[in-house]
């Protein structure tokens, strides 16, 4: 089996997957009247066009790189993080009551602090179903769920309350519920547009877990623990603690993601923030291939499709719910894909069947 | 019923896997009645050329004729409706069902419209049961039955199929002598009304049950012929290619100090019954102590309590003079104890880590391998270099993932790591279990070897001939308490077998 070939089979099983994928998507798109060619260039080329709608990707890809970035560590140790959304809430709440409380203390000083707060607030957050795990095997699918929904409407409970913006006080329920703007203090830079310094965090974060994870100690015992958890003991490694380690970690990026996206887009918490992107983090950690440079392509990728979904009822009047169910195809189809990439048997079968039709030819 | 199947006949089968040539132009035949061996050894081909037999795979070249005429199988339903049935070595058997429910799973003809008639399973089961005197309780649950009663179950279940051909891969690797004995002494009353194929590297069993042996080395049928024109040994040397003469522990040690005292030790089981009941046992440096039992006596659960893996109830473990009982693994290991574990593919390496990252799985901290929690990857890479050389480990390279090597190759880079990092004291777990003459070979004289250089071994295993090839004296273990110890004069196999039985001497 050659190079060329192996590569040739990769990019046509690509190819073909993208054909699918596109193929079943406008088949959905057509059966509720929408112009296909149209949907699709809004949804997948004209973000790509300007300088703006690339900030805009770029913006939306910097939570979800974040946060796959933690998903990877968890799942690499053995323990699927769910509960990203609800780290990212409380991340927040951490972040905007530092800057509510603190609005005087100068900003080398207080965005540092803020940002570990919510460091803080996501690793709590991720404290609980990592220790609940490790002592008493809870499952962790159960115990993050249950605390995404704790985190949401504790979330809301301080929106409407404590962090409630005075001027939204007098208009009762009629109001938004959302924080005053927070003080410049706690501000992110910005490049370009809306584009802030976070993108700079996001790829920082993502070299340092590719560090943490291969080139240490801590980060073998992690993936020992996580791939095999008996021989990981066996090894006299404390698996426990490593699970739980690992989910501290993995919830305070969710928590940091949250803060970065308060210090450096919204500049205030608002309802509805968070934006499912502690869901979408772990399907692009997945479709990363779990590796910190396959999730910095694949964060752009979902950044481009969550981005070209809000253009898409503007410019060609398709609803953003069925640019989601194209999301739903794309991913399954892919994933389909390297399902099939990775079948060495199947791509021997081909190989030795093209090289016999060669033969034959010869 | 169909007609019986006087003649089986695989023709010129041929078959490639990814790199591999997995058979090669191999043809055989089964008469009936006939009980054919086929014998070769880990990775010679035994097992894929019956999945191919079986329809799980499809032969690239070649054809398989039944009664002289041919037969394509594409999948193992069309294999079962031939008549062929096959027990694989690793149970296909649901834990937390009956036996009964079990059998039930492929027998379509108890499958009424949204009904399952599980009485006419039953009574199929009792009845086939008492056919071929294989008693199984079809009421049992299957977690509840033992490994050889569990075979018992695949065999009853294979012939409710209607399999009137039988393909038995390794039947035995998981049996007790004495189990081994019944299911050869079953197997020679079954030759009446059936034919068998029976895959083995076991020669003695060989020699005791089959008409007619086929020898697979590398893919390809070395030499067939009748069993009883040929010694073991003739066979032996005719599987791995060169004869083989197994290394035995010859020297007399007894002048070494007691380094690992055992007093007392009582330890619970998964199921929370007493494991290990008031269990004493010394060992001295320098010698290789065979524990020798049937498996689920305790064995188990002494190897884990030593090593900080299962809590210690009460009872003492000195090593050296230090008492370790409920020390942590981690505490254990820097002690200085060598273990090589039960479970080698899932307990003994990280399946999906490198061998060069499996080698290290004990020491990542070490300042050799390490330093400010980083690690040193050439000098990691340097040292896998060696052991792999050393321990001649046969793998593509030490990037590897260790989960995919065999199961000799993953016995030897455990045994590599646990060697070279100069353990004061080893504790060997069935070592050998499943594994070909040559591997055999290699891990006995490593384990010869560690011992001449004073460290105390402790030999877990219930292939009473490895025991008594290597030990210095041998204790006999028999539920979770140590019938006797004897030295290894005094031992033979009948007393031996005795004393597993739980037969107490005067």
């Amino acid at each position: 089996m050659t190079r060329t070939f192996r590569l040739a089979f990769k990019a046509v099983i690509i190819l073909i997957a993208a054909l699918a994928a596109v193929l079943i998507a406008s088949i959905i798109l057509w059966m509720i009247g929408a112009d296909v060619g149209a949907t699709f260039y809004t949804i997948c080329i004209v973000p790509l066009t300007n300088t703006l709608h690339i900030t805009e990707v770029l913006i939306r890809a910097i939570p979800l790189c974040i946060i796959a970035l933690g998903i990877t560590v968890a799942y690499r140790s053995g323990i699927i993080n769910i509960g990203a959304e609800g780290q990212m809430a409380i991340g927040i709440l951490a972040f905007t009551g530092v800057a509510l409380a603190f609005p005087s203390v100068p900003r080398p000083l207080l965005l540092p602090i803020a940002l570990l707060a919510a460091v803080i607030g996501g690793g709590l957050w991720g404290f609980i179903p990592g220790i609940l795990k490790a002592r008493l095997n809870v499952s962790e699918l159960l115990s993050t769920v249950m605390l995404n929904y704790i985190a949401a409407q504790f979330y809301s409970l301080c929106l409407r309350t404590i962090y409630l913006d005075p001027a939204e006080q007098g208009l009762g329920a009629a109001g938004t519920p959302q924080s005053m703007r927070l003080t410049e203090n706690v501000w992110l830079g910005r490049m370009s547009g809306r584009l802030h310094y976070g993108l700079l965090f996001a790829l920082v974060l993502a070299a340092l877990i590719f560090f943490l994870m291969w080139k240490t100690t801590l980060g073998f015992r992690m993936r020992a623990s996580g791939s095999e958890a008996r021989a990981a003991r066996y090894g006299g490694i404390n698996v426990a603690f490593y699970v739980t380690l690992a989910m501290v970690i993995s919830g305070a990026f969710s928590g940091l993601a949250g803060g970065i996206e308060i210090a450096g887009v919204h500049r205030r918490a608002i309802e509805g923030v968070t934006n499912n992107y502690g869901f979408s983090g772990v399907v692009v950690a997945l479709f990363g291939g779990l590796h910190p440079f396959g999730i910095i392509p694949a964060s752009f990728f979902f950044g481009l499709l969550i981005y070209g979904a809000t253009l898409a009822p503007s410019k060609v009047g398709v609803p953003a719910n069925i640019v989601q169910v194209m999301q739903g195809v794309i991913i399954i189809v892919i994933v389909t894909a390297q399902m099939v990439l990775s079948n060495a048997y199947f791509q021997d079968r081909v190989w030795r069947k093209i090289s016999s039709l060669r033969k034959k030819e010869a | 019923m169909e007609g019986k199947i006087r003649e089986l006949r695989m023709e010129h089968i041929t078959k490639r896997f990814p790199g591999v040539l997995a058979s090669d132009d191999i043809s055989i035949s089964v008469g009936e009645g006939e009980v054919l061996a086929l014998v070769g050894e880990n990775g010679a081909g035994k097992t894929t050329l019956m999945n191919i037999l079986m329809g799980l795979y499809q032969p690239d070249e070649g054809r398989i004729l039944i009664n002289g005429s041919e037969v394509r199988f594409r999948g193992p339903e069309d294999a079962f409706k031939a008549g062929l049935g096959m027990v694989h070595q690793q149970y296909m058997l649901v834990q937390n069902m009956t036996v009964t429910e079990n059998i039930a799973l492929g027998y379509k003809k108890a499958w009424k419209p949204m009904r399952l008639s599980l009485s006419e399973v039953r009574s199929r089961v009792v009845e086939i049961s008492e056919k071929y005197s294989l008693s199984v309780n079809p009421d049992a649950y299957i977690w509840q039955l033992s490994v050889g009663e569990q075979q018992r179950v695949e065999l009853v279940k294979t012939l409710c199929l209607g399999a009137r051909f039988l393909i038995l891969d390794e039947p035995t690797s998981a049996l007790t002598p004495q189990e081994t004995d019944e299911l050869i002494a079953l197997l020679k009353n079954m030759t009446d009304e059936l034919s068998i194929i029976f895959i083995s590297h076991k020669l003695q069993e060989v020699k005791a049950i089959s008409n007619k042996v086929a020898i697979l080395r590398h893919g390809k049928v070395v030499f067939s012929g009748n069993t009883d024109d040929h010694s073991s040994q003739d066979i032996a040397a005719m599987m791995t290619g060169h004869s083989i003469e197994l290394p035995k522990n010859l020297d007399k040690n007894d002048s070494g100090d007691t380094v690992l005292s055992i007093r007392d030790l009582v330890v619970m089981s998964d199921r929370k019954t007493v494991a290990l009941d008031h269990l004493s046992l010394d060992i001295k440096a320098g010698e290789i102590v065979g524990l020798a039992g049937v498996s689920g006596n305790g064995q188990r659960e002494l190897s884990e309590a030593i090593n900080g893996l299962r809590r210690v109830e009460s009872g003492s473990i000195s090593f050296f003079g230090k008492e370790i009982a409920n020390f942590t693994p981690r505490q254990v290991i820097d002690e200085g104890m060598g273990y090589i574990p039960e479970e080698r593919n899932t307990e003994g390496i990280v399946p999906a880590f490198s061998i060069r990252e499996n080698f290290i799985l004990k020491d990542a901290s070490n300042p050799e391998f390490s330093s400010r929690s980083i690690l040193k990857k050439k000098d990691i890479d340097d040292y896998s270099e060696k052991l792999v050389k050393e321990f001649d480990v046969r793998c593509p390279d030490i990037q590897t993932a260790a989960g995919s090597l065999s199961g000799g190759n993953i016995q030897k880079v455990i045994l590599a790591r646990e060697i070279e990092r100069k353990p004061r004291f080893l504790i060997a777990v069935y070592p050998t279990r499943g594994l070909d003459l040559g591997a055999v070979e290699f891990i006995h004289q490593q384990l010869l070897a560690i011992r001449r250089e004073g460290i105390g071994v402790l030999l877990i295993s219930e292939e009473l001939d490895e025991i008594m090839d290597l030990s210095d004296r041998i204790a006999v273990i028999y539920k979770g308490s140590i019938q006797k110890v004897l030295d290894h004069d005094e031992a033979t196999r009948a007393r031996l077998g005795v004393l597993m039985a739980g037969v107490k001497e005067e």
